[in-house]
């Protein structure tokens, strides 16, 4: 059994690695990316392993980065781009709204687009603007692209895999400020599917939702709200696009309460849509409104505001608070 | 120090018949061949000020003849200025570095080398000139009367901004790289349009000229005859790229594919930036439309505090263009021109000690913003929604100190 306990960043690593060994066609692109192995350090050594042909250090141009897999994945290859932070994939949403997502369906199905995005994403490391940014609804809400994000190291290698096995653009989504999180990743486990979600803890009091870094604060708030003797639990959905909405309804159904938990601003957000699923769905058992916690209708905040602006476990367990006392 | 006594003369364009000419003979070699010429070639540089601390006469370089009348009324005492400019601005930004180890700053970005570069650009212009600066212009910043403190609330992570851009026309720092460009071309549109004679600077690095957006800055500004001149401080390196990894042809060139004239100064040389940049600013204002300038200079430091560039360039690289630094050869020049005395520079070292304590004050200093300032300036007119979020939150803040 291949079972070790390593980083979410030494993850991504082992994941590229494996796939670039497997597949002589999986490509890694982006700035900094070769020698340099990122600014993240997710793409370390691999240039040194793979050679430049395979892991390419591109000039600074996120629209060409995206534009040119696009290309790439035509003549058959599967390139994994880094977009280095989340406020810089907007030189390349053009190329990824208009061209990456639509391909597929305007080739009648034709040609098929195996391009993963990956986007270090959302706050909490003290950066400067742009370095912070949740921008996953943006892509969520374009036909055609599929959007997930890892919140544990397992999955982080796992979910990588799969998003490279995938024939559809992948927009990977990876929490910054978890790189550094250990957890047990099993490289020999036969993986559950890339967009169902997963219930993180047993609880039957409420449930939480969250994905990406706010599982471990979600998680984080349930151990505190059992000292209370209050049970919750807690479910990683893993994918923004699709979103199992059957696996929540599930846990809604035995918890009669939902709380969906973003870092990104609430205003037509991810858990706007899944509040107003989950409604439909689950009208008759749910004892409360859906609530949901995230970013404010301002832009992200400078460092040494961050504390306040994130939704922290206070934050969490007040609207835990609020739906219970429905 | 402005210059109006030389806007009569037409200097060369540095794009024209002798540069063209030895790009389209490179043209006929094969493709790889030529672009690895082009890369390997010793720059065709304008320098005033060799590295040893000489001053360059028309006669031994013709490329810079033309541009030494542009600093003909350049005093010993402008130079001395020209020194405390840089001199100044080295040690404010290595007190930063400092702040930055010592927790004070979130991140720093060093213009460690770049000295000449800002410095001499920086003085080429007008007060009614405007400014769109990157994130590593504190020279620039300093030149336009920005107070160096006012630069460190972003690093600090107290504000996105930390000054007026109007007060010294110096706007406030782009991270999404070449964003800017745009706004400086639409900038100095409007100032053509207003039959104004301003002219307007966009700064940018080497890397930032693969993107989109200064491409499409080139073409706008070519076609609509812009007043802009496009200054680009190549210092070799974007984050761990070297420029062989944004482009085969030296970037001065690539100006004249857009229609409009590009240099190549060396960065290192406070007094040919400063002649440069004054002449690019000349054409614009008399209507002759955009310049680019390629200052060719070095990033002395790592990119920012967070990285670490000896996993990807040579302490030999570095070495060689320690050799250039472009604060020694002007302190070189004026001691050996008799141009400044021990008392000078006794004197400036006392000012930069005054510098980097009011700096650390300041920044010691530096409050945390209010908490509520997350909802402010959002919206010019308001918004409801923005209301609504900021009295949820006061109402959830203040539920704490009731002892909730
Ligand atoms: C659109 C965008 N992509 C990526 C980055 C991350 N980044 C910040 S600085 C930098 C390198 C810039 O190099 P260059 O333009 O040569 O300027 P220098 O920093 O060397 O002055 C990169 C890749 C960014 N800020 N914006």
């Amino acid at each position: 059994m291949a079972v070790e306990k390593m980083s979410i960043a030494k993850a991504l690593n082992e994941s590229l690695r494996k796939a670039l060994e497997t597949d002589p066609k999986v490509l890694i692109m982006g700035e900094d990316v070769g020698k340099l192995g990122g600014v993240f350090r997710i793409t370390d050594g691999l240039q040194k392993d793979f050679g430049e042909e395979r892991v390419i250090d591109t000039p600074l141009a996120e629209s060409g980065i995206v534009g040119t897999a696009i290309g790439l994945a035509l003549r058959g290859y599967r390139p994994v781009v880094e977009i280095q932070f989340d406020g810089f994939v907007f030189p390349a949403y053009d190329q990824i709204v208009t061209q990456l997502a639509k391909m597929h369906a305007r080739a009648l199905g034709k040609v098929k687009m195996p391009v993963v995005v990956r986007i270090p994403y959302a706050g909490g490391i003290g950066a400067v603007e742009h370095h912070s940014e949740s921008p996953e609804a943006l892509f969520a809400h374009v036909p055609g692209l599929k959007v997930v994000s890892p919140s544990n190291a397992s999955d982080a290698y796992w979910m990588l895999q799969q998003a490279i096995l995938s024939d559809d653009p992948v927009i990977f989504f990876e929490p910054k400020r978890r790189y550094w999180d250990k957890g047990e990743v099993d490289t020999d486990a036969i993986p559950g599917e890339l967009h169902k979600a997963r219930v993180a803890r047993e609880g039957s009091d409420l449930t939480l939702a969250a994905y990406g870094p706010m599982v471990k604060v979600c998680l984080e708030a349930a151990a505190a709200a059992a000292e209370e003797g209050k049970s919750v639990e807690v479910v990683d959905l893993r994918s923004m696009s699709p979103i199992d909405f059957d696996g929540l309804q599930a846990s809604v159904e035995k918890t009669r309460r939902l709380v969906v938990v973003h870092e990104a601003p609430v205003f037509l957000g991810t858990g706007a849509e899944i509040a107003a699923r989950i409604t439909e769905r689950c009208f008759y058992h749910l004892e409360a409104p859906v609530l949901r916690v995230g970013g404010f209708h301002a832009p992200y905040p400078p460092a040494r505001l961050e504390d306040e602006y994130l939704p922290g476990l206070d934050r969490v367990l007040d609207a835990v608070d609020r739906s219970l006392a429905y | 120090m402005t210059v109006e006594s030389t806007a009569a003369r037409k200097p060369r364009r540095s794009s024209g018949t002798k540069r063209a000419a030895g790009a389209a003979s490179a043209a006929k070699a094969p493709a790889a061949k030529a672009a690895a010429t082009a890369q390997n070639a010793e720059p065709q540089l304008v320098q005033l000020l060799t590295p040893e601390g000489e001053r360059v006469s028309a006669a031994d370089n013709p490329d810079a003849a033309e541009f030494l009348s542009f600093v003909e009324d350049i005093t010993t005492e402008d130079l001395r200025g020209l020194y405390r400019d840089m001199v100044l601005t080295r040690r404010f930004d290595g007190e930063a570095t400092a702040l930055q180890r010592q927790g004070e700053l979130g991140l720093w970005a060093s213009l460690l080398g770049q000295e000449a570069a800002q410095i001499g650009s920086g003085r080429a212009l007008r007060d009614d000139d405007y400014v769109f600066p990157t994130y590593r212009e504190h020279g620039v910043a300093w030149c336009r009367g920005v107070d160096p403190t006012n630069l460190l609330g972003m690093f600090r992570g107290v504000n996105h901004g930390g000054w007026d851009p109007n007060t010294n026309n110096f706007h406030l720092y782009t991270i999404v790289i070449g964003s800017q460009t745009l706004h400086a071309t639409g900038y100095a549109m409007g100032v053509a349009k207003d039959g104004a004679d301003s002219a307007v600077i966009a700064y940018f690095g080497d890397g930032a000229s693969s993107q989109g957006d200064v491409a499409e800055a080139f073409t706008f500004s070519a076609v609509y005859n812009s007043p802009v001149v496009f200054f680009c401080q190549n210092n070799q390196w974007a984050i761990s790229e070297p420029t062989e990894r944004q482009m085969r042809v030296p970037l001065y060139q690539r100006a004249q594919g857009f229609g409009f004239p590009g240099v190549r100064v060396d960065g290192n040389d406070v007094l040919a930036c400063l002649a440069v940049t004054r002449w690019a600013l000349e054409r614009a204002r008399r209507g002759e439309g955009p310049t680019l300038v390629e200052a060719f200079t070095y990033r002395m430091g790592a990119h920012t505090t967070s990285d670490d560039p000896t996993k990807y360039r040579r302490d030999e690289e570095t070495q060689a263009w320690e050799a250039k630094d472009p604060i020694l050869r002007l302190k070189t020049y004026l001691l050996a021109s008799g141009g400044a005395d021990e008392a000078f520079f006794e004197s400036l070292e006392a000012e930069s000690e005054a510098l980097g304590k009011r700096v650390r004050e300041v920044v010691r200093a530096m409050p945390d913003p209010d908490t509520m300032a997350i909802f402010e300036n959002v919206y010019a007119d308001g918004h409801a929604l923005v209301d609504e979020e900021r009295a949820q939150f006061a109402a959830y803040l203040a539920s704490f100190e009731e002892g909730h």
